[in-house]
């Protein structure tokens, strides 16, 4: 599966599973975050690439890291809040 | 003619799968699909051997085209056929890349796949003729390759006619008509329908067919791959920053983490000032560990495979492609988590 933030080129190209990230110089992390924000990010991105991998696809298939199910901000943010680590991350 | 065949080890019958990092090896005479062959050349052509490899040692292993080349050479063939090798990506990289350095040192060659294959655009300067995609189409392949060995026979260059496919030499040659008068003839049979005529094909990306949903990601083996050239300070081994031709790999065993100051990126595309600051932008390895600790995946790969991603030629991305799944394949890998910049 692929991480990356040009989304549109992965697709082109056909790459099957995609998880798109905040920037084309650091596709597992954001340098705007403090760095404890920022290892959840990465942590989201590869919860999301792991369930991307268990997912079978008919072709290129896009998986938004804010629709994940096992996000692991659930686990260490206070209880009843998944909006909120959904929200970090921007609408493309 | 005499004519040495190369084939997999799949179409030489040592095996599948299983085979696949067999080493090269000769059978006297026609084998498999070679009989075919044998059979539409008639009596004025003879296979006097196959040649044959395994699709993950041709793949994975830089002196493998040599080792090949190596066998061939001593059958002294005045032509070496290698397929067809359909949409098989391994077997159409060793099927092109071995008829391309027959090519370059004298031997004639022709290979054989589909127009699909990653192994397409290595095959110049040797002609490649279009095969089916699969297995199946085989009797219909050997005819069309079979028509094109008696073209060369014949001391004739082959042609799209012939099922040529794939990049030809250019030649300059004067037109009968101008740039403008053609630019108008396909502008009109676009209009009428006609929607594949040019005169400079573009790259064509092949269709990709997915994997199989990985079962269990907590005993899966798991490598982490980037084509954001991350290398050790000071980059040791030399990666280009853009147009790479190669692919490196490094450990991973024994880290936990990858310290700032030790690894930098010698990507020429992007600023790699924030990957520099915290290679983990480019590498997840902090948390790829923590998901190990955790057994949420089973095993992560002790190294990791690098290449940068920058200006890349299409077919050169492709093969680096079809590299690391047999890599990968081989070294018990289920899944892989590539960074793209």
């Amino acid at each position: 599966m692929l991480l990356c933030n040009l989304v549109s080129i992965a697709i082109r190209v056909g790459a099957p599973r995609i998880v798109p990230t905040h920037g084309i110089p650091f596709p597992t992390g954001d340098p705007e975050l403090t760095p404890e924000e920022e290892r959840r990010l990465r942590r989201r991105l590869l919860d999301r690439a792991l369930e991307a991998l268990g997912t079978a696809v008919d072709g290129p298939t896009v998986f938004d890291p804010a629709e994940t199910t096992a996000d692991a901000d659930a686990a260490v943010d206070t209880p009843g809040s998944p909006e909120s680590a959904a929200s970090e991350v921007p609408s493309p | 003619m005499r004519i040495v065949h190369y084939v997999n080890q799949f179409f030489a019958g040592v095996g599948g799968e299983e085979a696949a990092g067999v080493a090269p090896a000769v059978r006297e005479g026609a084998v498999g699909p070679g009989r075919a062959l044998a059979a539409q050349l008639g009596s004025e052509h003879e296979i006097v051997a196959t040649v044959y490899c395994g699709d993950d040692y041709a793949a994975s292993r830089s002196s493998a085209t040599e080792e090949v080349l190596e066998l061939v050479r001593g059958f002294e063939p005045d032509l070496l056929v290698a397929g067809p090798a359909f949409t098989s990506g391994r077997y159409g990289l060793a099927c092109a890349r071995l008829a391309a350095a027959a090519a370059r040192e004298g031997i004639r060659s022709v290979a054989a796949m589909h127009p699909d294959n990653p192994g397409l655009d290595e095959a110049e300067p040797a002609p490649v003729i279009e095969s089916g995609r699969i297995g199946r189409e085989m009797r219909q392949s050997i005819e069309r390759l079979a028509g094109a060995i008696k073209t060369l026979a014949r001391g004739e260059e082959l042609h799209e006619g012939d099922g040529r496919i794939g990049r030809a030499p250019r030649r300059n040659r004067i037109s009968e008509t101008n740039g403008a008068t053609r630019s108008v003839e396909l502008l009109l049979a676009r209009m009428a329908g006609d929607r594949e005529r040019t005169e400079v094909p573009l790259p064509s990306f092949a269709s990709v067919t997915p994997s199989a949903p990985l079962e269990d990601a907590a005993s899966a083996r798991i490598a982490l791959l980037t084509e954001g050239a991350l290398v050790p300070m000071g980059n040791p081994d030399r990666l280009e920053s853009a147009r790479a031709t190669r692919w490196l790999r490094y450990q991973l065993d024994g880290l936990d983490e990858l310290e700032e100051g030790a690894y930098q990126s010698v990507h020429g595309g992007f600023s790699t000032v924030a990957a520099n600051a915290d290679p983990h932008r480019l590498l997840p390895l902090d948390v790829a560990r923590d998901l190990e600790r955790e057994g949420r995946i089973g095993t992560l790969h002790h190294e990791y495979l690098v290449t940068a991603g920058n200006g890349t030629q299409v077919a050169t991305a492709r093969s680096f492609g079809v590299e690391w799944a047999a890599e990968l394949r081989q070294a018990g890998v289920q899944a892989a988590i590539l960074t793209a910049t």
